[in-house]
Parts: C-alpha cells; structure tokens; sequence
C-alpha cells in the first residue's frame, strides 16, 4: 500500500496525542502544575495536528463532516465520531487544569475510555480490510493501542513528568521499559504473522478462477503505464528496503529509548535529557514501522498484477 | 446510508465469457466513452498527450497465461489444454456489483451504497470526500479515484443506459455488452432464475472470482472451454499408407519404378 504521510502522521500522532491524554485523564500530574497545563495542550494539539494532517489524503477535505454520518458501518465513521465525542472530556479536562487548577476522577475516567476507543477505531479502519490479510487480524489494534500508550507514557515521562531523581521518576521509568518491551512484543507478534501470511487465503488462480487448468501467469497488464491502483495498492520500495527499515524502527524505538532509560536511572542529573530524547527516538522509530506498516502490505488487487512478483523491483 | 440492503429485487450484473473473449479492449473504450461523458463528472486523464499518461477506468483487459499441468491426451475435446502449453486468458474486469460488498459497508460518507431495488453498487459523487478506504476494501481494483475532481469512480453497469427510453431497446443494456463483438459479456438479471445470465452460468459452470474474500459477487465469470490436443485425432496409419507405393500402375508406377534405387545398386549401397 501506498505510504501516504498524511496517514503516517495521523496515526502516529494522534496515537500519541491520545496516549498522553490517557495518562492524564487517569489523574496522573498536578493539575495547578504548569507542566500539566502544557501537557494538556499538547495532547490536544497531537490530536488536532492528527487529524487535519489525515484529512490532507481527502479528495474533497471541504465534505469531510459527511464523514461522522455512518457509524453503523463503517470504522472510519465511527473513528471520526470518537474523535468529536472524545474532545468533550479532554478539552474539559484540559480547561479545568488550565483555568482552574483542578481536576475530575470520573470525567478523567471517561476521558481516558474515549482515548482508548478512538485508537481502536482507528487501528480497526485498517483491521477490519479483508483485501489486506496482513492487517486484517486481532493483532493490528493490539499494536496500535499499546504503541499509543507507551508513546504517551514517554512523552509525559520525558517532558510533564515528576522533577527528576525523585523516587516515583525511577517508577516512571521503570515503568516506560516495560511498556517499550511489551509494545514492541506485540509488535513482534504481528510482524510474524504477517511475514507468513502474504495474500491470505487468495492466490492469482483462486483471482482469476483459472486455477483449475494450471498455474496462472500475468501475460499483459492492462494499462501501458501505472494507474490509481497500481500507485495506491501496490508499492515496491517498501519490500526493497524492508529489512532495513525494520531494523532502523526497532533501534530508534525500542533499543535506544531503552538505553537511554537505563541511563536516565544511573545519572539523575541529566536524567531529564535523557528521557526527552527517548521519547522522540520511539515516536521515529514508531514513525519508520508505521511507514513498513502501509509500505509492505500486500493487497489482494496485486494478484491481477501479477502478484508479488509484479512487487518486487527489478535489480 | 452505507449499511448493505437485506435482500435486492434484481440481481443485475454480468456474465464475461473467458472462452470468448479476443481481449480487443472495445468494451474498455466504450466504456470510457459513454460514462465520461455520463453519470458523475468526466473520467479524467492525467498527462494523456505526455510520457507518463494515467486515468480513471472503469473496466479493464488484463491477460493472463494458464499453463495446463494435467496430462495430456484424454481425447479430443475433453482436454482443457496440453500439458506445458500455454493457454491464452484474456480477462475483463469491471465491478462485480458484490452482494456483500465491503466498499459500500467501509464507506464513512453515506456516498457508496447498493441499490435495494436491482442490487447496483453505485457513489454519490456529491457525498464522496475521496477518502479512498472503499477502493482498498475491494479485492478486485473495480474502483479508481478521479484524481481530478477528487471522487471515487466505479461501473455503474449503465445505471443511464440500462432504464433509458429514449434510447433504442436494442440498446438498453450497459455499452462493454452493447459493444463486444465477440459477445463475450452478457447482461440480465441473476435473480431470475430463468434469465439469460443464470441459464449461461448453470449451462458452462460460471464461477466467482475470489470466493474466499465472502464479496458474494454478483457478476460470473464463465471458464474456457476445453480444447483438443493439438495433433490429436489424425490418424497415424493413415500418414503410413500415404508413404507407400504398392500397387502403383501406369505411368506413376513407371515413374515409380525409374526413381527407386534398383536392387543392383542397393547391393552396392
């Protein structure tokens, strides 16, 4: 699939806008506290920056309100449904610390369950494709979900949390390597299935019928040069590169933002630092698997194409 | 609303024909003919004079080449091919009109629905917003963003074409049908089980493409027929009797008799 940075940033950023919110929402910082002031608004603006960066892909972004219309069926509707129900808990929330130094349990609970769903919702727009077997399994909103909180927990951590050296810092911490891990983990156990899974349970003979008589074989495609769908669903750099990318996503964010924890407990002076640059290599690393995410899945149209072998550049 | 109609009045669709199909592309340029200048706004090209020209279709030729790997010789007319030799597919593709279509059901805007009275998937280019999700929800590329206007296009199977009385009626039928020379698409209503669509696909065992995506399509496809071996049925013996010249008389058998090496020189030989 084609990587549309629009889609990248959205996902990504509104991950983490939402993970953040979590955080706060479950009555974690000072509200009088300056920093949770920020912290509330920039959770807001990652939201907020998310999705008018997801409406840049729209062919007409002017309609893009129709799009709340059709929650009974659709997960994209129902994402931006969550998007508009969630602000009302959050911008109240965010209102309250800002203005009034205080905060709500109940209202932060409901608030954190909004952020919760939303990224469901959206981890389920990709999920819930049939054409995509890759993404079209349980795991897909297992990740999403547990990369929005760990990157939420590190942004907080790094930029809103407790002064350094204290007590509950080292909890915080600790708690981030743990999150890292597990977040990664689940990865893990996505990035497995789909090495394995390829098209799913389609094949160019169950595409074109013909599997009765033989093996089938793209003779001529039907388009001298490219068209919408051979640039949206079937991207070549992505494979080429795969491996690499991999890699890169795992060091930015899951080795380094370890490493550089692990130090955050050893020196407390410049433990701050530390954190910070920890949770803006995982948001890159993120950024790079997100990019993997869309840049090496197979879509089931590709078999008309000829299938992988179409995919794969020519050396 | 983009939840799927329980049940359809009509099942209108296609029936493409592999067996027929030369893969001349009339269907895909009258297509392209008739809906750009029909339903919704103009099927834009993209460079069309240029060196990377690109655009909006509705249906597509691909060809695909079957290589049979069953043995050969089962008699002539039973074989679907000989082993090792290619066959030939040329394969239309347009919108199966899905009765369980995933584009309708993904749609975020209301814009792509299915019509409850004869099951046509169509979109409402005023709702669309171009998001694209129903174009990847589709397996079988039967939809294609206008990179113009910023819509989603797709077969509308002649929803204009099909109702119209101010056309012939000859021609009420969608123009990839009204236009195959060799008649390889078909066009009627698949829940009558009498149509003309239901007896082809009971008759030559038409299939859907991609079951396993549970799409339910509407339109089949028809498989190629099978075909004789090539060689198969001429008669070996015949082509031995051919050879010889027994019996020869006249001046044939005189001509047959001065050219044969005489059973002087075979000694020698």
């Amino acid at each position: 699939m084609h990587p549309a940075l629009s889609v990248i940033s959205f996902t990504t950023l509104s991950g983490a806008g939402y993970g953040l919110a979590f955080v706060l929402a479950t009555g974690h910082g000072n509200p009088g506290a300056l920093s949770t002031k920020i912290a509330w608004f920039v959770a807001l603006a990652l939201i907020t920056i998310g999705f008018l960066s997801s409406t840049l892909h729209l062919g007409n972004p002017q309609r893009a309100w129709r799009a709340v219309s059709q929650w009974k069926s659709s997960w994209l509707s129902r994402e931006g449904c969550m998007c508009f129900i969630s602000y009302v808990p959050l911008c109240l929330l965010a209102g309250m610390s800002i203005f009034y130094n205080s905060f709500d349990l109940t209202l932060g609970y409901i608030g954190a369950i909004c952020c919760a769903i939303t990224v469901y919702c959206t981890a389920m727009i990709y999920a819930s494709l049939r054409t995509i077997a890759s993404w079209h399994t349980g795991w897909t909103p297992a990740f999403y979900l547990a990369f929005a909180l760990t990157g939420g927990t590190l942004i907080y951590v790094g930029f809103f949390g407790p002064p350094t050296g204290s007590r509950s810092t080292e909890i915080w911490i600790y708690l981030c390597m743990v999150f890292l891990v597990c977040s990664w983990a689940v990865k893990y156990g996505w990035s497995h299935r789909a090495e394995r899974v390829g098209y799913g349970k389609s094949t160019m003979e169950s595409a074109t019928g013909l599997g009765n008589i033989g093996k089938v074989r793209l003779l001529e495609r039907p388009h001298a040069m490219g068209n919408y769908l051979t640039n949206e669903m079937a991207f070549r750099i992505g494979r080429k590169h795969a491996q690499k990318l991999n890699r890169i996503a795992l060091l930015l964010g899951l080795v380094l933002p370890l490493i550089l924890l692990a130090l955050a407990l050893q020196i407390a002076s410049v433990a701050a630092f530390f954190t910070i640059v920890a949770a803006l290599s995982f948001m890159a690393g993120v950024f790079v698997d997100r990019w993997l995410f869309f840049a090496t899945a197979r879509h089931a149209v590709g078999l008309y194409y000829g299938g992988d072998d179409a995919l794969m550049p020519a050396e | 609303m983009t939840s799927l109609p329980q049940s359809t009045n009509k099942k209108l669709g296609l029936v493409i024909d592999l067996d027929t199909c030369v893969g001349c592309h009339a269907c895909v340029i009258n297509c392209k003919e008739w809906n750009t200048s029909g339903y919704g706004t103009a099927l834009s090209d993209q460079d069309p004079y240029g060196a990377n020209p690109t655009g909006a279709w509705l249906n597509r030729i691909h060809t695909f080449e079957v290589v049979p790997d069953k043995p050969k010789g089962q008699g002539v007319g039973e074989v679907i091919g000989t082993a090792g030799e290619a066959r030939v597919v040329h394969f239309p593709k347009s919108c199966l009109h899905c009765e369980d279509a995933p584009c309708v059901t993904v749609c975020p805007t209301g814009a792509s629905y299915k019509r409850s009275e004869d099951g046509i998937v169509l979109v409402d280019e005023d709702k669309c917003i171009g998001c694209g999700l129903c174009a990847w929800s589709c397996a079988y590329g039967a939809r294609e963003m206008d990179l113009a206007a910023g819509v989603m296009k797709k077969c509308t199977l002649c929803v204009d074409r099909i109702y119209n009385e101010e056309l012939q009626e000859v021609d009420r039928q969608p123009a990839c049908v009204r236009t195959c020379p060799a008649g390889a698409r078909h066009f009627g209503d698949f829940a009558d089980p009498n149509s003309n669509v239901s007896l082809l696909v009971a008759e030559r065992g038409g299939f859907d493409l991609m079951p396993e995506q549970d799409n339910k399509p509407v339109n089949k496809y028809l498989p190629p027929r099978p075909r004789s071996d090539l060689g198969e049925g001429a008669d070996l013996g015949a082509a031995h009797t051919e050879e010889s010249t027994e019996g020869a008389s006249g001046l044939l058998g005189w001509i047959d008799r001065a050219l044969s090496p005489s059973s002087k020189q075979k000694e020698a030989n």
